[in-house]
């Protein structure tokens, strides 16, 4: 007994090291596997509430952008509006096309990374205004990510920028479906994997959201087809996308609550029970 | 004892404050990003309590890791600099640096920039390492963490040399 004291007494700070390591790795080790169960993240009072300050005072510096971005989109949905009539009309660029049964819940990024191999953004809004995991999240250009942990007054989100990352998407001309995932090497581009080699595609064409998950609506937009290859091992198509969206700037964002997801994650969760 | 104690807690606050606040968001050519908040473990008391360094170092990772999201890895590699401070001054200052006095916010030797730059290393390497999680981007941690280094040095010298205390 005495001998184990003594060991103990000796090797404190070693055994202290050992202990610590051993939550620090364990907090990294599950920050990495794809099923969220986040301890430590930025969704909280304190580090929300510092980033909510922060951006006070970052959100004067580029107000003419993001005037100008607000203004473009009025005029975008104004013309909707106007030419609401005519129904044989082509299909316009509109990233709200395919939202009919959902809600939207406005919120503004207070803090976005984009340097790291996953991403996350903090919002300044959370479970009190109906923010749950989950969530898609977009804004005028195309999507931006999912919802992934929330507190009272902030939530974080996975940005498509983030490795973890993994998202139904179609080419919209000939809806062939494809995983959106992010390489961690651009900013500016993501890429589009296991594309069916049947698929008729060309530099340039548009990928949009496809209608497989509950998280996204269908048709919103995601960037155009930049380059395309063949995957050595799977003969997949994988295309290169470049995003609509400028990643490293973004200001106000739009929640997607659909309304039948509810509805639709009971379904698959009795289907998988059974 | 008291005023040493009371100097490492706002030093603590004041690191972390302003690499939230100022240096996460510097980013250079996009991926390169400095961490002088490494400053408070390598500006700790020679003597210190050893126990103290090592919680307060988890501490001041896990901080870290609240505000950028990214699980514990910052709170491993404070961690293991905490953990190899000893051997590192046993590196640079040779044997019996627990008797003399080494006192790091001073003029810049070869010793102290040694110092400075193994324990600058230790925390990148692991912290780049752990962020990426795969061995695929091997070249691109070595590439970020030679870097970043280069960068967070620059940065903690300077510190370093702005709150220097005043000459005796």
């Amino acid at each position: 007994m005495q001998q184990i004291f003594n060991f103990i007494f000796k090797n404190s700070n070693r055994l202290l090291f050992l202990l610590l390591l051993g939550i620090s790795l364990a907090l990294t080790i599950q920050s990495h596997s794809f099923h969220r169960s986040k301890i430590i993240s930025s969704a909280n009072f304190l580090s929300g509430g510092v980033y909510e300050k922060v951006n006070n005072i970052n959100e004067y510096l580029n107000l003419r952008t993001q005037n100008d971005a607000l203004a473009l989109e009025n005029a975008n949905l104004k013309s909707l509006l106007f030419n609401k009539k005519d129904t044989t009309q082509i299909k316009k660029l509109d990233s709200l096309k395919g939202v009919k049964p959902s809600d939207i819940i406005v919120s503004k990024v207070i803090h976005n990374s984009y340097n790291v191999y996953e991403n996350y953004l903090t919002l300044n809004s959370g479970q009190l205004q109906g923010v749950k995991p989950d969530m898609g999240v977009i804004n005028s250009l195309g999507i931006v990510g999912i919802v992934d942990n929330t507190s009272a007054h902030y939530a974080t989100v996975i940005s498509i920028l983030n490795k973890k990352s993994l998202i139904n998407a179609k080419i919209k001309k000939s809806d062939h479906f494809g995983s959106l995932t992010w390489d961690g090497k651009s900013t500016g581009y993501v890429q589009l994997i296991d594309v069916p080699r049947l698929a008729t595609i060309r530099k340039g064409d548009t990928i949009v959201t496809g209608g497989q998950s509950v998280i996204f609506p269908e048709n919103i937009n995601i960037g155009t087809i930049e380059r395309i290859y063949t995957d050595e091992e799977t003969h997949y198509y994988k295309i290169e996308v470049k995003l609509f969206n400028d990643m490293t700037n973004l200001g106000h964002v739009y929640i997607i609550k659909s309304k039948n997801r509810e509805e639709l994650i009971n379904l698959e969760k009795r289907e998988k029970d059974e | 004892m008291n005023s040493a104690l009371l100097v490492n807690i706002f030093r603590f606050v004041l690191l972390l404050a302003t690499q939230i606040i100022v240096f996460n968001n510097m980013n250079f050519f996009g991926f390169i990003s400095p961490f002088p908040y490494v400053l408070f473990i390598i500006l700790y008391p020679v003597n210190g309590n050893k126990s103290g360094l090592l919680l307060a170092s988890f501490l001041l990772g896990l901080i870290m890791d609240m505000f950028s999201n990214s699980g514990g890895i910052h709170a491993t590699a404070c961690l293991a600099l905490a953990y190899f401070r000893p051997f590192l001054f046993k590196f640079s200052f040779g044997l019996s640096y627990e008797y003399q006095t080494v006192k790091l916010n001073d003029v810049l030797t070869p010793e102290r920039f040694s110092f400075i730059l193994l324990s600058v290393v230790i925390h990148h390497l692991v912290l780049f390492i752990l962020e990426a999680f795969q061995f695929s981007f091997f070249w691109d941690i070595l590439l970020r963490t030679v870097l970043s280094t280069v960068f967070t040095i620059i940065i903690c010298i300077i510190i370093i040399y702005l709150i220097k205390p005043n000459k005796r």
